[in-house]
């Protein structure tokens, strides 16, 4: 069973301060499903999907994406800088030395010169991460949850609660800012305008006006994404997201603040992401009409603690879901 | 042990009331010893040095304050701070100049109540003046950009101080403009055995003490400093709470003035001259101390203030007063490459 | 893709379609403009109110340092404009090139390297100070940055100072040799036309590198995190090395910058590279504009002649009213002492006021004004009117409760836009 789940997330806790907003999850996402995460307002799951998108450390428990541990509890995290100063240090000691031996002034000013490459070395690995920095972590037991970029490298796509689109962009400029992991040209090729990047580029914005077609924004792609309606937004930021070819999409309460018929339109499109492009999704939402109607699987959260889960028959059944719920007109 | 930004943070509750003030006193100890041993500095020097280090840490403690309590507060390195302190400095000594001036005291004055009642009226002159300054600049630079990109108060914090700067730089000259030093330096000596030390240190000490412990009382205690502490840690909430956002970054500028225009009237005591640069040198020393003791915490802020305070005393006690600056530099890089949140501060938990 | 919006306007080959030229022909039209520049500023010199201050020789050679702080003000522009970084020890960087240089070629190192091998190094060394300085500090939040380039700018004139056994400390490194280029040959004290066609080369090369790159991923990149750097995180950009790369390309012009200066000036000193340079050229690009290339070059370029002809010229002049009565008191400003308190008034009420500098760009104005549209008082009120709207549900007037801006297309008028999804793709 556990091959078949894209995501395994094993008693996730997060505390901020003393209040413990995510208390010991566990929660799977097989493989093209439709999975919904519901729950009062503050009962942790806008928390627990900042985890999974890498945003917050958990304080304790970790999570696996496509069968590699990505997000863990932060171990041993302070003995990085010393690794990024180790090994200069070193050099600069030798270099010191030989200063001391009376060693000739371009040796040591040589060494010196040494010392700065390795500093700068070890820092460029620690901000860009290549494979020879991350073994060396693993190495010296190090271990660092993914940061987001990392989480959309390896295969996770989101969008935000309250519309994070990038305003004062187009909405095409945004679908390509969503690609950017998958393009591959650097600032060389861009500065010298090099045949491989204007292929790339050309073929990129194909692509994004296809996404875009896809969600429904079709003569919008010149448009600030700031002066789109609010629908088109929501929606553009769904094509933000799909621009990095995701196999898992997050989506944040995708219908908050749409009137009945984009709700609809809404739950088409994500119906259709799942039949048409193979993708998981994961869903918070609050309209429990749209949760019932679309997911294969709910999970209930309640002051951060998982109360139910089963099929959307299972959990309308269950009183203890009532009763988090009373009141709450949804239910 | 109060922080602005975390009053509750897991960390000051694990730890009991007198640990700090115990492990700053066995690190004034130790910093003596090392001098005294390690470099092999004359007992008399290395006393007089850790007196001197606890004046000056007094000193950036004081500016520093005023950086933590705005950073913690709304997010903004106050460039113009620095020379807001020195424009106390200038105050203080103009006030202390037409004060002997019209009643034809000289400089040491050697009457105790006298020379009390002048310090106690140029900081009343001072502090207040000051204080309003910085919640001028609040008002009319700082608040209308409270919404916009980040990028455009800090702009607009680096143009402040350049103004203030070159407003001094005009009046003034770019020369040192020499401040009366009404505390007898050379006579007034606490003697241990053979060693001498000016109680101008000591009283220095004593004055920041006094006010920082007024400063935590009142965040700590009063219904002000309570929104002040709300505010830091969530300005939102703390407006839905009832809490007046203008008010309240208003109040903690005049403090933070206030502190500084206290660490002018003293900086002119100390070193008897004031000049227009002087807030840019002071001002990039007391932000380092900030970020030291962990920005947005006041313990901190105080603790950082007098770590850098012995290590700059310590540059110059090796006599290499002109390294001292690029020592402080290289404090700050080194905190925020093994330990950003500073030494009191939390750890920020999210990565962006 | 910035011309997209063009094609609903008209049919007449307007403004619109000009820009929309020149933009997708941009490094065709940066070659014809900067010509035309160099052309133009080759005669301005003859013509009167010019001719009159000063000598053809002397304004090319104000021409060609003013040159340095267009350069300048290039590089930090990508810093802080393009990426919002803010920069405040810019003048470190310019003078590790300058300093490179004069190791490379002055009888005081006893090398002679080639200028344009040194042009080469000079950059790479102040690129990588750049690299080191910006990978620890850039992890951070945004403001540390600021602090650590103010105390690096402060520091590394006066590491220059003090270790004066090899940098000659105050006095500086002198004697510097002058260029030798392949068609211009040897330069000489008064060759200022060569350094002068030089200047104009390299501000030509730099402008279309640069405008490549901010039309590219990359600048994509760095406008999404000037935008939110949060978003730009969740949608796959390495904030950090983004971010770096905008820092290490500053780094890199200042480094071309400083080795031009150095080669022109003959030498080079810690003085040269004060806190006061960074400001200055800080002023540059906030007044020019934050983010547009050609304004900023355009900004720095005025200031720069401002400062070092203007001023001068102004002291001069009003200095002959000297014992006229009421003017008598204007002979005495020196305003060439004001020029730090204007640069200081001017930062302030551009930001508080014109954020979007003298010539600003079309998308950096929307930008910086945003703040006016979208306060977040009224995008609570909107959500607030969102989530009523939600509970009321059952088919009310469909609300749009965060259009923003006034440009925005009113409430139900987006009937046509909101058709059934994907009716022809399958």
């Amino acid at each position: 069973m556990t091959d078949a789940n894209l995501l395994d997330a094993r008693r996730v806790t997060k505390r901020f301060g003393g209040l413990v907003a995510v208390n010991g999850i566990d929660f799977t996402i097989p493989e093209r499903s439709i999975v919904s995460l519901i729950g009062p307002n503050g009962a942790g799951k806008t928390t627990f999907f900042n985890i999974i998108a890498g945003i917050y450390d958990p304080t304790a428990g970790a999570i696996r994406f496509r069968g590699r541990q990505m997000i863990a509890r932060t171990h041993r995290a302070f003995l990085e800088p010393f690794l990024w100063v180790g090994p200069a240090a070193v050099m600069a000691l030798v270099a010191a030395g030989a200063g001391l031996a009376r060693a000739p002034v371009t040796a040591v000013v040589a060494l010196g010169f040494v010392a700065l490459l390795l500093l700068i070395v070890m820092l460029l690995g620690a901000v860009a991460r290549p494979l020879w920095y991350r073994r060396l972590l693993v190495r010296a037991g190090i271990f660092r949850s993914s940061r987001p970029n990392d989480m959309v490298e390896a295969g996770l796509g989101r969008t935000f609660q309250n519309i994070r689109l990038f305003h004062n962009m187009t909405a095409l400029e945004n679908v390509l800012v969503g690609m950017h992991c998958r393009l591959k040209a650097n600032w060389w090729d861009a500065m010298l305008s090099t045949p491989k990047d204007r292929a790339e580029e050309a073929r990129a914005e194909i692509r994004a006006r296809e996404l875009l077609h896809l969600v429904g924004l079709r003569d919008r792609d010149g448009e600030l994404a700031k002066n789109l309606p609010y629908g088109d937004q929501r929606r553009l930021e769904v094509a933000r997201a799909l621009g990095s070819d995701p196999a898992l999409l997050l989506l944040d309460e995708p219908t908050a603040g749409m009137n009945p018929r984009e709700t609809q339109e809404m739950m088409a499109l994500i119906n259709k992401l799942r039949t048409e492009l193979g993708l998981t999704i994961l869903l918070i939402e609050h309209d429990m009409k749209v949760v019932m109607g679309i997911s294969d699987r709910v999970t209930v959260l309640d002051h951060g603690e998982k109360i139910a889960e089963g099929t959307p028959d299972e959990v309308r059944r269950n009183p203890r879901v009532v009763e988090a719920y009373l009141g709450a007109p949804a239910a | 042990m109060t922080a602005i930004a975390t009053p509750a943070s897991p960390a000051s509750r694990r730890r009991p009331a007198w640990f700090l003030p115990v492990v700053s006193l066995g690190g004034v100890a130790a910093y003596y010893l090392l001098l005294r041993f390690v470099f092999g500095i004359g007992e008399g020097t290395a006393l007089q040095q850790v007196a001197n280090a606890l004046s000056t840490g007094a000193i950036y403690a004081l500016v520093a304050l005023g950086y933590t309590m705005v950073y913690g507060i709304i997010e903004l390195i106050n460039f113009a701070h620095g020379d807001v302190f020195m424009v106390g400095a200038f105050v203080s000594l103009f006030f202390l100049v037409q004060v002997l001036g019209n009643t034809g005291l000289t400089a040491p004055i050697t009457n105790l109540p006298v020379l009390l009642l002048l310090i106690g009226a140029a900081l009343l002159v001072t502090m207040p003046l000051i204080g309003l300054l910085n919640v001028g600049i609040e008002r009319f630079f700082y608040r209308p950009l409270r919404n916009a990109p980040r990028l455009a108060p800090l702009i607009t914090a680096i143009g402040v101080s350049f103004i203030l700067q070159n407003i001094a730089l005009v009046i003034a000259g770019s020369g040192d403009e020499s401040s009366p030093q009404i505390f007898p330096i050379r006579d007034w000596r606490l003697s241990i055995g053979e060693i001498t030390i000016p109680y101008l240190s000591l009283f220095v000490f004593a004055l920041a003490m006094v006010l920082m412990v007024l400063l935590q009382t009142f965040v700590g205690r009063t219904r002000l400093g309570r929104a002040m502490r709300s505010t830091a840690q969530d300005r939102e909430a703390a407006a839905l709470m009832g809490v007046d956002l203008n008010q309240t970054i208003a109040l903690t500028f005049l403090l933070g003035g206030a502190l500084a225009g206290a660490a002018g009237v003293v900086w002119g005591l100390t070193y008897g001259y004031v000049r227009s640069d002087l807030g840019f040198n002071a001002g990039l020393k007391a932000f380092t101390s900030a970020v030291l003791g962990g920005i947005g915490n006041i313990t901190g802020a105080v603790l950082g203030g007098f770590i850098i305070g012995f290590v700059e005393v310590f540059a110059t006690t090796l006599g290499q007063t002109r390294w001292s600056q690029f020592v402080v530099f290289v404090v700050l890089a080194l905190v925020l490459v093994f330990r950003p949140a500073g030494i009191l501060g939390q750890q920020v938990g999210e990565r962006a | 893709m910035t011309a997209a919006a063009v094609g609903r306007r008209g049919r007449r080959f307007g403004r619109d379609e000009f820009r929309d030229v020149l933009v997708r022909h941009r490094t065709v039209s940066i070659l014809v403009g900067m010509s035309l520049v160099g052309f133009l500023l080759y005669f301005l010199p003859y013509v009167p109110p010019f001719s009159l201050f000063n000598f053809h020789q002397a304004w090319l050679n104000s021409f060609a340092s003013a040159g340095v702080f267009v350069l300048l003000a290039l590089g930090l522009n990508v810093v802080v404009g393009l990426a919002g970084l803010l920069d405040l020890g810019y003048a470190a960087f310019f003078a590790f090139g300058a300093y490179t240089y004069a190791y490379g070629a002055s009888p005081f190192s006893g090398n002679h390297a080639p200028f344009l091998l040194m042009l080469f190094l000079g950059a790479v060394v102040a690129a990588l100070f750049g690299l080191l300085l910006g990978a620890p500090t850039l992890r951070l939040r945004g403001d540390y940055l600021a602090i650590m380039t103010l105390g690096f700018g402060e520091i590394v004139p006066i590491v220059f100072l003090n270790t004066d056994e090899y940098t000659r400390g105050t006095n500086g490194i002198g004697g510097i040799y002058r260029p030798d280029l392949p068609i211009l040959g040897p330069f000489g004290a008064l060759d200022n036309f060569k350094y002068f066609v030089v200047m104009v080369f390299i501000i030509t090369i730099t402008m279309i590198l640069l405008y490549r790159l901010q039309d590219s991923r990359i600048g994509r990149a760095w406008m999404a995190i000037r935008e939110d750097e949060l978003a730009a995180a969740a949608n796959g950009i390495n904030t950090v090395t983004t971010k770096l790369l905008a820092f290490a390309i500053g780094a890199t012009t200042a480094g071309f910058a400083g080795v031009f200066n150095a080669s022109k000036l003959t030498i080079v000193s810690p003085d040269q590279f004060l806190f006061a340079v960074s400001f200055t050229v800080l002023a540059m690009v906030v007044l020019g504009g934050m983010g547009n290339i050609w304004g900023v070059a355009v900004g720095a370029f005025v200031i720069a002649l401002i400062q070092s002809t203007f001023l001068t010229q102004l002291n001069q002049f009003v200095s002959t009213f000297r014992g006229i009565p009421v003017l008598d008191i204007l002979s005495r400003v020196n305003f060439i002492q004001y020029q730090f308190l204007l640069y200081g008034i001017a930062l302030v009420l551009m930001m508080l006021f014109r954020p979007e500098g003298l010539f600003p760009s079309q998308r950096r104005r929307m930008e910086l004004r945003v703040a006016e549209e979208l306060d977040p008082e009224a995008e609570a009120k909107a959500l607030e009117a969102a989530a009523a709207s939600e509970t009321v549900a059952g088919g009310g007037e469909p609300t749009d409760p965060v259009v923003v801006g006034a440009m925005g297309p009113p409430p139900g008028s987006d009937e046509d836009t909101a058709r059934p999804y994907g009716d022809d793709r399958s």
